[in-house]
């Protein structure tokens, strides 16, 4: 059973007419093929016009979609040999970002991501995506041991943000978040980082100050939920969808503005709809534009990275 | 300003109760003991309260001066795009900007000078709060990545004051991106051998702590700065928790090991003075004079008075 989002109940109407009609045919009554035909048009165009122009609220919510693929649907389905890698070294293993090494088309990699989970268990194990300082830790000693090893990092960001919890203030939230954007930006190897879902301020950086970052279609990328920049800017967080708006949160705007490298477009109802094809569609982008940087040696790596956020935002500083 | 105005007015206020109006930029209210300070006492005190040691907001400017010997500069900042998403809440971000502007005579919320703090020079970033709560949007790091350059080039250390409520929602993603843009800043003068100190003020929250301001060679903080990742509110809405007492002050972080060091308002120049001749001058320079006694605040002690833990 499919979920649907609010906005797309006209779809889920449409969807369920041609459903009920398909179980009359198979039970033996009358060929109703014609008209299934023609309801499916029907729902196939209502959905490509409702995702054409979603709002960015609208695009929040398909990020946030629970059928969405997540961290680990990607590296399952585009990392061969995948060896899953645990834990800080000091306090614990923070599952909400997961790690390891594997190939990529042949490749040895370093892989991240910010995992949300699936279901209500491996979302309470993966808090939620939601991670602590553990698992930016882990990260920045994964990014490391990259670097070490000469291999290409390759990071899934999907986060609500880092944890807002008292442990995690009193063992340096922050400093852990701080030190994994500057491993990010110290790897002497390519850094492709890609938004597959939300992009939710410092928990998502810290996995993407990268060499090249890619966003998904409906994916969002903020400096702050619109909930919380409707409760503290309009002090209404039923203003969230206004707030969406006015954040430019959105791939189309973050790429106008220069600051993600490359949109991977979405199947049509968005990656939800089928995951398979969306995640061939990104290991196709993440290859077209990890392959060029594997020519080139750290410290050229270093450099550009650093003049590329550098830049980021600065158009027309005098 | 005579004795009748410095003395007698709080008890002649005290008498006739609070509905009098008191021009509010002449008499002080502390926060913590309430007690009613002349605003020149303030001023001449460094804004720390004379009666409870309470320390107070200080404007970036105060900083610098409280900070720089005579003689220091300050520099000109780049200008970055101003309101580069055009957005608007219940307000313009152009007109808070603006009014911002007017209100403190800056560009942005951080003030650059270069000087020097007892003949050594520095460079020093300090952050006004009270421009848009210290948020950091592109102006903020074009600030911070300037003084970086700047203290390259002058082969000086960098100092940071902070105080800020976290990253301008105003400008988005742009500036989440400051946070990258200004930890670039430290690797520059980190790799150019010098010393990046950071003097936490209250308050430093969000995607300031999480970038640059966590990143320094020293973390100083104020007696009582408010320090942390999120906000005291998310988290007792997150975690349905009383928060502990002292929560995220900046006691409470050198005792989780978040800092080196508390430092009183009064004897943060000649701590900073200190550290940067250990950091850079490998024998003392001539004539060695005889050190001032200056410590630092030690950790607090455990609420519970222990034994040493025995070795197993
Ligand atoms: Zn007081």
């Amino acid at each position: 059973m499919r979920h649907f989002l609010e906005f797309e109940k006209p779809i889920a109407e449409l969807e369920g007419k041609i459903e009920e009609l398909r179980r009359t045919t198979d039970a033996g009554g009358i060929d109703v093929a014609e008209e299934v035909g023609k309801l499916r048009d029907k729902a196939e165009t209502l959905l490509r016009q409702t995702y054409a122009k979603l709002s960015p609220w609208q695009k929040t919510l398909v990020a946030r979609h629970p059928e969405r693929p997540k961290a680990m649907d990607y590296v399952r389905a585009l990392v061969a040999e995948f060896m899953p890698l645990a834990g800080d070294r000091a306090f614990a293993d923070d599952a909400a970002v997961v790690a390891g090494l594997g190939r990529f088309r042949g490749h040895a990699v370093a892989v991240l991501g910010t995992e949300k989970g699936r279901d209500t268990e491996s979302r309470v194990q993966h808090n939620f995506g939601m991670a602590r300082p553990e698992g930016y830790r882990k990260a920045r000693r994964v990014m490391e041991l990259a670097g070490r090893f000469g291999l290409p990092i390759l990071s899934f960001v999907d986060t609500a943000g880092a944890f807002p919890g008292i442990e995690a203030e009193a063992r340096g939230q922050a400093e852990a978040i701080a030190r994994s954007i500057e491993a990010g930006l110290e790897a002497p190897v390519p850094f492709v980082a890609t938004i597959i879902g939300e992009g939710g301020s410092g928990g998502a950086i810290a996995l993407a100050a990268a060499d090249r970052i890619l966003m998904l279609e409906h994916a969002v990328y903020s400096v702050i939920s619109p909930e919380g920049c409707a409760s503290i800017l309009w002090r209404d967080a039923a203003q969230a969808p206004t707030a969406a708006e006015a954040l430019r949160m959105t791939a189309e705007d973050l790429r106008k503005l220069a600051l993600v490298d490359a949109v991977v477009p979405e199947p049509l109802g968005g990656a939800h709809r089928d995951p398979a094809a969306m995640m061939a569609a990104v290991g196709d982008k993440v290859w077209s534009v990890l392959e060029p940087l594997l020519a080139l040696d750290g410290a050229t790596l270093r450099a550009r990275r650093r003049e590329k956020f550098l830049e980021m935002g600065r158009a027309g500083v005098v | 300003m005579n004795w009748i105005t410095d003395w007698a007015l709080p008890k002649i206020k005290g008498l006739i109760g609070t509905s009098r109006e008191v021009p509010d930029n002449l008499w002080h209210k502390c926060p913590a003991c309430e007690q009613m300070i002349f605003h020149r006492d303030l001023e001449r005190n460094l804004h720390v309260c004379p009666s409870c040691g309470h320390h107070m907001r200080l404007s970036a400017q105060g900083r610098i001066k409280a900070t720089l010997d005579e003689g220091w500069s300050r520099i000109e900042l780049p200008k970055a795009p101003a309101d580069p998403l055009r957005f608007r809440d219940q307000r313009r971000y152009s007109e808070r900007l603006k009014d911002a502007q007017t209100k403190t005579a800056m560009d942005d919320a951080v003030v650059v000078a270069q000087g020097a703090i007892e003949g050594r020079k520095v460079v020093v970033a300090a952050f006004e709060f009270s421009f848009l709560g210290g948020s950091m949007g592109a102006g903020v790091g074009e600030a911070l990545v300037t003084a970086a350059k700047l203290a390259v080039l002058q082969d000086a250390p960098l100092i940071v004051f902070t105080a800020s409520g976290g990253a301008r929602m105003q400008e988005g993603t742009i500036s989440l991106m400051q946070m990258p843009r200004t930890v670039i800043a430290t690797r520059l003068v980190k790799e150019a051998g010098l010393p990046f100190i950071v003097v936490l003020c209250d308050p430093t929250t969000g995607g300031v702590t999480a970038s640059f301001a966590m990143l320094g060679d020293i973390q100083i903080a104020e007696p009582g700065a408010l320090i942390g990742f999120a906000g005291a509110r998310v988290i007792e809405q997150t975690v349905r928790e009383k928060l502990p007492e002292g929560f995220q002050r900046a006691e409470y972080l050198l005792e989780h090991g978040i800092l080196d060091m508390v430092v009183k308002r009064h004897e943060m120049r000649a701590t900073l003075g200190r550290l940067i001749s250990l950091l850079r001058e490998k024998l003392p320079p001539e004539p060695a004079e005889p050190a001032p006694e200056l410590v630092a605040l030690p950790a607090p002690e455990p609420a519970e008075a222990t034994e040493p833990a025995k070795p197993a």
